[in-house]
């Protein structure tokens, strides 16, 4: 497997160049080639989300698509929520303010992915669509309420 | 020996009221988590995050078979891969390592990989370290097993057969613990009850499954002889010297180092496998070795971490409903091997009796060894299942007595004016208001409406039911659970402390180091941070945390069994009390005035009544670090303390084990309300209320603790309706990913209404009794009886988990197995 391709990614705005295999992962390239450590991986087949970013604006599994996929693309992480020891953005208080962070795993893939909820239904207070909204991200710890009611008070 | 007897219980009641005296101004508070920040911003640190110079990548070859002879290993294919860097099987554990720790039957081997045989379906056979994990992966694709199939054993009832295939030759048997303890006359009891109730009852095995695997990084330094493995395990002192024994290093030469996990639940407690292995690779290969497990190494591989039991239950009573005895019987497959004995059991036993006044007890246990992965730590450690079992049997009494269950439980619940209360095993009870928890609950949940709404709705034909269920929820065990088993055990420990070091800089800084811990989830930092704010007057997040190494670490147990809040609180009282001594004297000599004169207010200490003659702890620390001659006479320099907090309430069992001791003493108490739509076409299970109370004694954080709830509660949703590992014939476990294996996801989760009394215990630091498993013991028992409401009209009697949407289906039709 020693062929690789040329790709060039922007993340969090920032360019990053390199020669890649072709298996090589979306998330294997934000964690290991460009060293942004905030997305995790839980499953790496697909079902928990817990590695979900912004592709383009929309939420996608990074370890569901390759490097090479991603050529030419935006990628958004965790990393792009605050500034780096800066305050931190209102959803991320939100998080905080309701409790809504236990070990904090799948959170960075549950802040993109209520971010892009709250972008697509702005004011939407109804707990079904909420927990919908949010529902391609497993987490294992909250019970997941605590983190509807953050959601929810940015409405 | 009973509570009455215990020399310290009077002492330590007594100094918990005067310490009590004062009024709370951080503890009972619900401020945001002093980690939040770091974890939003995607900086956690988590194991796989951690990079070292020259670090290379292990991958494991997993057997494919349930029971086999492994004939040989041809790696030569792989070692022919670049990049790959070595290949291990169980000749170089044989080699060089010994077996792997455990708390189970002597003649019980575990390795960390296979030595010629493998026992289940998963188990490690060989493993590759290489440049990088893909790599890796690709050479285990070239690594050639010749295995000699031999007959697996998966029905712990056919494996207890004489003629049954063994898994350990050595143990010569597969029934690794049989035995019967009885407290009180119990057969005669039952014999003149006029009424019981009977069932036979299926637990099955599912796990944890947080979201961030077992991981470790070995980092093995040839020069000093150090093996560090960087982990994200639970405990960094209790049993570290039992690692050290199977790297075979001497103690004082092995480092553990906490990282953070996302997420435990028990299943991380006592990780031996993944760090054994990370320093034993190091080691081998003399470089950083990082393994970090996949989700099917996870579910192939590390401990299945619940129970897995078949009970035949039985419960006497009067027909006034008094409860008057309960017979046991269960047989637990543990799988291959037997990490921590039958430790859960001992959870069982703690509160077997539940909240109710059940005055005798009989318990026989069967432990069992088949072709299965053996069972670990998760939640509720044994003590969620005996609920179930228990508050199973309460509801099919309350229908053989034709009463309203919630009054059945009311007439048998220890009352307010019953604690300490002794139950029959021995264990007691601490403290407790049930009635008081009832009321809220029913309030909470506006039961009487939900009654009269089901029936209603009833008429209607819909399939509306309504689950009431109480808990027991103990907290803190002693060690002591894990060998009482045994007339002559051969180890008999009966310490499980907790430390804590306080140190205040010179500039008035406060850093707090824990010592068998890290971040797990949990909110270890906020609970320190605001005993120190309740200590010292501070803004708790001013506080720093740290987790010492295994090489610094003071003794420590680790967060188990609902025991860290309790232990590391005690533990920082201590520390902090005596700093805040040893304060009060560097003011009181500097201000000419009595110690008994001082408080601690607004980050200083001041003359009471006059806050204007005060020293600021910046002040008082500065002095203690740089101005020897201005400290009383014969001070030492410096401004910190360490403090180890024991299990404050324990005492050993008796000789014939007809009393088992004080082995989980302090004891919350919960009850869930859950109202249910079945659709009986689809199987789906819809909320329409669910509300819980709990009383954990003494809260530290009412919003972080309410997650505690919601979350163990969900947790237990999965336990209920979705979760179980499935096996084949073959012993090959189908459902390895999440595709097959679900999780409760944000659609499958209630809205939940949550209530708290406070009762503190009167023998904890602050009151404080644990709260981190009371959700899950709950949830099981509930949806039993909720779904079992809803479908009134087809006679159902739930008896297995989880209970799944094609039962629910088969019932409504009048089809699939109906137990008795």
């Amino acid at each position: 497997m020693s062929d690789t391709r040329a790709v060039r990614i922007t993340i969090n705005g920032s360019v990053h160049e390199a020669e890649v295999e072709p298996r090589r992962t979306l998330a294997d390239f934000i964690r290991e080639d460009a060293g942004l450590k905030g997305t995790h991986l839980a499953c790496e087949h697909g079902f928990c989300g817990n590695c979900n970013v912004a592709f383009d604006g929309d939420t996608i599994r990074s370890c569901l698509m390759f490097a090479v996929q991603a050529d030419g693309h935006e990628i958004e992480t965790v990393e792009a929520l605050c500034e780096p020891g800066g305050a931190l953005s209102e959803l991320q208080q939100a998080f905080t303010d309701h409790a809504a962070v236990q070990c904090g795993y799948c959170t960075p893939a549950m802040l993109l992915t209520a971010r892009e909820f709250l972008r697509d239904h702005p004011g939407e207070t109804d707990e079904e669509t909420i927990r919908e909204g949010i529902s391609s991200v497993v987490c294992r710890c909250t019970g997941y309420q605590q983190i509807v009611d953050a959601i929810r008070s940015l409405a | 020996m009973s509570i009455e007897q215990h020399p310290a219980a009077a002492e330590i009641a007594l100094e918990t009221r005067l310490k009590e005296a004062g009024a709370r101004r951080s503890i009972g508070k619900s401020i945001n988590r002093v980690e939040d920040p770091r974890f939003l911003r995607g900086e956690g640190r988590y194991l796989d995050d951690i990079v070292l110079p020259h670090m290379t990548h292990a991958a494991i070859v997993r057997s494919p078979h349930a029971h086999a002879r492994i004939v040989s290993i041809d790696a030569s294919r792989a070692e022919a891969l670049p990049g790959v860097v070595r290949v291990v099987t169980g000749a170089d554990v044989t080699e060089h390592a010994a077996p792997l720790p455990s708390f189970g039957a002597a003649g019980i081997i575990q390795h960390m990989i296979a030595v010629h045989k493998v026992r289940h379906y998963g188990e490690a056979v060989a493993v590759v370290v290489a440049e990088d994990r893909y790599i890796a992966e690709d050479a285990c694709d070239l690594i050639d097993v010749v295995y000699e199939p031999l007959p697996a054993v998966l029905d712990p009832f056919a494996a207890s057969d004489e003629d049954a295939p063994l898994l350990h030759d050595a143990l010569g048997t597969n029934v690794a613990y049989e035995r019967t303890f009885t407290f009180g006359d119990v057969d005669g009891t039952f014999a003149r009850s006029p009424r019981k109730v009977q069932a036979r009852l299926r637990w099955p095995r599912s796990t944890a499954m947080p979201m961030d695997t077992n991981g470790a990084i070995g980092d093995y330094d040839r020069g000093t002889g150090v093996v560090t493995v960087w982990a994200n395990s639970m405990n960094f002192t209790y049993f570290q010297w039992l690692l050290a024994a199977c790297l075979k290093v001497p103690t004082s030469k092995l480092n553990v180092v906490p990282v953070a996990a996302g997420g435990s639940f028990g299943s991380k407690f006592f990780m031996h496998k993944v760090p054994c292995l990370a320093g034993f690779l190091s080691k081998l290969v003399g470089r950083p070795v990082k393994y970090v497990e996949d989700r099917i190494d996870h579910i192939v591989n590390n401990d299945h971490a619940g129970s897995d039991r078949h009970y035949d239950a039985e419960l006497a009573f009067d027909d006034d409903g008094t409860f008057r005895a309960l017979r046991i019987r269960v047989v637990d497959d543990y799988g291959a091997y037997l990490q921590f004995g039958t430790g859960t059991h001992g959870n069982s036993l703690s509160q077997i009796v539940g909240p109710y006044r059940i005055g005798e007890v009989e318990y026989s246990l069967q432990a069992v060894l088949t072709n299965k992965n053996q069972q670990g730590a998760y939640r509720g450690f044994g003590a969620e299942v005996s609920n179930w079992v228990l508050e199973r049997l309460v509801d099919f009494a309350a229908r053989d007595l034709g009463v309203d269950r919630v009054e059945l439980r009311r007439r048998n619940l220890i009352g307010p004016d019953e604690f300490p209360y002794r139950t029959p095993t021995g264990n007691i009870y601490d403290s407790g208001n049930y009635p008081g928890v009832v009321e809220k609950v029913l309030e909470a949940s506006d039961y009487t409406g939900w009654v009269a709404e089901r029936d209603r709705a009833r008429a209607e034909g819909r399939h509306i039911g309504i689950g009431v269920v109480a808990s027991q929820e103990r907290s803190v065990f002693s060690s002591t659970e894990f060998w009482f088993w045994f007339d002559e055990p051969s180890f008999t420990p009966t310490s499980s402390p907790e430390s804590a070091s306080l140190q205040i800089d010179p500039t008035g800084q406060i850093t707090v180091t824990l010592h068998s811990q890290a971040m797990w989830g949990n909110s270890p930092e906020t609970v320190v941070s605001q005993v120190v704010a309740e200590e010292f007057d501070v803004d708790p997040a001013s506080v720093h945390i740290t987790y010492a190494d295994s090489q610094h670490a003071l003794p420590g147990t680790g967060p188990g069994g609902s025991r860290f809040t309790v232990m590391v609180s005690g533990a920082v009282a201590g520390a902090a009390g005596e700093v805040k001594d040893k304060m009060r004297r560097i003011v009181a000599h500097k201000l000419e005035v009595g110690e008994e004169d001082l408080e601690f207010r607004d980050g200083g200490v001041n003359v009471v009544g006059s806050p204007d003659r005060a020293m600021s702890i910046s002040d008082i620390a500065l002095t203690a670090y740089m101005f020897h001659l201005d400290l009383p006479a014969g001070m030492e320099s410096g401004l910190a303390a360490q403090s180890t907090y024991d299990h404050p309430l324990t005492t050993l069992p008796n000789d014939d084990r007809s009393d088992l001791g004080i082995f989980y003493p302090f004891v919350g108490h919960a009850w869930h309300i859950a109202v249910v739509e079945v659709d009986v076409e689809t199987g789906k299970v819809k909320f329409l209320r669910y509300a819980a109370v709990h009383d954990a004694g003494t809260i530290v954080n009412p919003k972080t603790l309410d997650g505690q709830v919601i979350g163990g509660t969900v947790q237990g949703l999965g336990t209920a309706l979705y979760e179980e590992y499935l096996y084949d014939d073959e012993g090959r476990v189908r459902n390895e990913t999440f595709e097959y294996y679900h999780l409760p996801s944000s659609m499958d989760a209630p809205s939940i209404t949550v209530g708290h009394q406070e009762t503190p215990s009167p023998y904890t630091a602050y009151g404080i009794k644990g709260a981190g498993e009371g959700g899950r013991m709950l949830t099981p028992a509930i949806m039993s009886a909720a779904i079992e409401d809803a479908l009134s009209d087809h006679a159902v009697r739930i008896t297995s988990l989880p209970i799944s949407a094609e039962q629910i289906v088969a019932w409504a039709a009048g089809e699939g197995d109906q137990p008795r």
